[in-house]
């Protein structure tokens, strides 16, 4: 197997494609039109002062792709990057502290960027990646991680409301390795992310967490893939979404995969979305292919509605506001995942800025 | 010294079939200090009359007035009523995912107090309020009823009476789902709650062991939307030997 052969040939994705045709490719400025010039810069930075930690900038010549690829943003990203953002978690290394990479913004000009992680054996770390500001990126993040290793991933949304961000996170997890992703979109005009896993040793585990929230005018997608390419791999997969406002648009994909070798496989997706206005719409479409029936569990669930009527009633008979009461229950709905984060100054900001953009959308 | 005064109450609720009319005109006055035990066959709309004078959207008033010291309930915002001092105890409590019993009772006191409690007094009062209930002070770190066991669920609503004090508690089958123990716990917090505040008492049920635990000081006997027969405490083993056979056929 080459690994820098791709499966599918390069070219101008068109709306007439599964894959694209949710996406509003008009509002990409170009970002997935081969004719179209991306610049290559290096947008994530961070500062490698930890012990165990090396961030460098390396040229592409010198970063063998490690994975094979048929998403049309990362074959972009690897062929025109010149440089590649490289994060080293050196063997046996545990890094308590969160490592921040975070996005540096210049213009609206479209780019792409090219980053890849690598956690040596028995290494723990976790890795914030924070994207604010204005942009328009295709971007490429590759982590492996080797026997052993444990990673917290954590990639925050947070753009200006005209960003238009492409990505694929690949995950290669390593035997008795443990990749927990959480990610985090809030902001931007439209995001488009391919939360992605395969397998390279049997006990290996995934856990792939993540909220959205859109309102008037953006397109949040999230394409996730889990393939189960070998035995006794586990994964669990739980997005929660909330829209509010005219033409709030979300997009969700969950395909699980497990092959006819992935015996023992271990699997459930579930993914949830509330309506909190009339003109948004949610798509939710969990997929489960299984070629073989000796497998602990796969199980995939999948719900789009209003508030629940019932629960409002509960808090406004205890003398809540009606408003209040929607504030504690979408509050509540997505603390299940962000309270889980760890990282108690990240879950304030999040929280703050979904209340505000609520009391943005209901005024 | 407060009173509910329900009169006449007509309330219907919307089907695929069309509205079909639950109460027809119910008279119940409820004062400040007592217990009123409403009785009656599966059907008979005992749930109807809590949950419409709390106001939940599905029922619709079609006649009568309910007036809590004189002013007009059905007129008022769900949260509102709670305010005004009234307080339903469900038969199901709902599940609210993510919100913590801590942030839940501490949203209610203030929204029920019109300003936040005191952070010092406050944790001693749910403390002692829990302490009192046999609850783990784990418990309130909970999310609001998820994974609660049907005794636990209860005992939460009992608490949330004794921190918010209302004038007036409706119990809606409050010992349905309850082994001896719990139901033995829940009651002795209905009373005690309801003596340290005088709270009047509107108990909502099927079956008479909770009258063991929890003795009325009037019987009304439920059938078919309406109050059909009262009495005192007595009325209630005249119930507990001949069931409600009698007013289902009349």
């Amino acid at each position: 197997m080459t690994l820098n052969s791709n499966l599918l040939e390069s070219h101008t994705p068109t709306s007439r494609e599964e894959l694209w045709r949710f996406t509003p490719l008009a509002k990409l400025r170009g970002l997935h039109d081969v004719d179209v010039t991306l610049n290559s810069r290096v947008s994530l930075g961070g500062a490698s002062s930890l012990s165990g930690l090396a961030i460098t900038i390396a040229d592409a010549s010198d970063v063998p792709n490690t994975s094979e690829t048929n998403d049309l943003v990362s074959m972009r990203v690897r062929e025109l990057s010149a440089k590649v953002l490289k994060v080293e978690i050196a063997k046996d290394a545990e890094i308590a502290e969160p490592i921040y990479l975070t996005r540096t913004v210049e213009s609206l000009d479209p780019e792409v960027s090219r980053t890849v992680i690598h956690l040596g054996t028995n290494s723990r770390a976790t890795i914030v990646v924070e994207n604010t500001g204005s942009i328009t990126l295709a971007e490429e993040i590759v982590i492996t991680l080797d026997s052993g290793a444990h990673l917290n991933f954590v990639s925050l949304q947070e753009w200006e409301n005209d960003a238009v961000h492409l990505g694929h996170h690949h995950a290669i997890i390593g035997k008795d390795a443990t990749f927990n992703s959480t990610v985090i979109t809030l902001g931007g005009s439209l995001v488009r992310l391919l939360p992605t896993v395969e397998y390279a040793g049997p006990g290996s585990s995934a856990e792939l967490s993540g909220i959205y929230f859109a309102t008037s005018g953006q397109h949040l997608e999230h394409r996730i893939h889990v393939d189960h390419n070998l035995p006794h791999a586990k994964s669990r997969v739980n997005y929660k979404g909330a829209l509010s406002g005219d033409k709030a648009r979300t997009v969700w994909f969950g395909d699980v995969f497990i092959h006819a070798n992935a015996e023992g496989t271990d699997t459930y997706e579930v993914n949830r979305n509330l309506l909190l206005s009339d003109g948004a719409r949610a798509d939710s479409v969990p997929n489960l292919e299984i070629e073989t029936g000796e497998i602990v569990g796969a199980g995939h669930a999948s719900t789009t509605g209003r508030f629940d009527d019932e629960q409002l009633f509960y808090l406004e008979s205890r003398g809540i506001p009606a408003n209040i009461a929607r504030q504690l229950v979408i509050r509540g709905f997505f603390l299940e995942i962000v309270s889980k984060l760890g990282l108690p100054e990240i879950e304030e900001r999040i929280m703050n800025r979904i209340e505000a953009e609520l009391e943005k959308a209901s005024s | 010294m407060s009173t509910l005064e329900i009169k006449n109450l007509q309330v219907a609720v919307s089907t695929d079939e069309g509205m079909k009319q639950i109460l027809r005109g119910v008279d119940l006055t409820i004062n400040s200090g007592e217990t009123h035990a409403i009785m009656g066959p599966n059907g008979s709309g005992k749930s109807t009359l809590a949950y419409s004078i709390a106001g939940h959207p599905k029922y619709t008033i079609t006649g009568g007035s309910v007036l809590l010291d004189g002013v007009d309930v059905l007129e008022m915002r769900v949260d509102e009523r709670a305010k005004a001092g009234l307080f339903l105890a469900m038969q199901y409590p709902v599940e609210v995912p993510g919100v913590s019993v801590s942030n839940f009772l501490r949203t209610a006191a203030t929204a029920i107090r019109g300003e936040a409690p005191k952070v010092r007094t406050w944790v001693g009062e749910v403390k002692e309020a829990m302490a009192s209930l046999n609850m783990d002070p784990a418990f309130a770190e909970r999310n609001v009823n998820e994974g609660f066991s049907g005794g636990e669920k209860k005992r939460h609503e009992i608490l949330q009476m004794e921190l918010l004090k209302p004038k007036i508690a409706i119990l809606d089958e409050t010992d349905s789902g309850l082994d001896v123990d719990a139901l033995r716990i829940v009651s002795e917090g209905v009373n005690r709650v309801k003596d340290s505040h005088n709270i009047g008492i509107m108990l909502i049920t099927h079956y008479t062991r909770i009258l063991r635990y929890i003795t009325p000081d009037y019987v009304h006997v439920f059938a078919a939307g309406r109050i059909v027969e009262e009495g005192g405490a007595e009325l209630a083993e005249k119930l507990e030997e001949k069931g409600y056979a009698e007013y289902v056929t009349a």
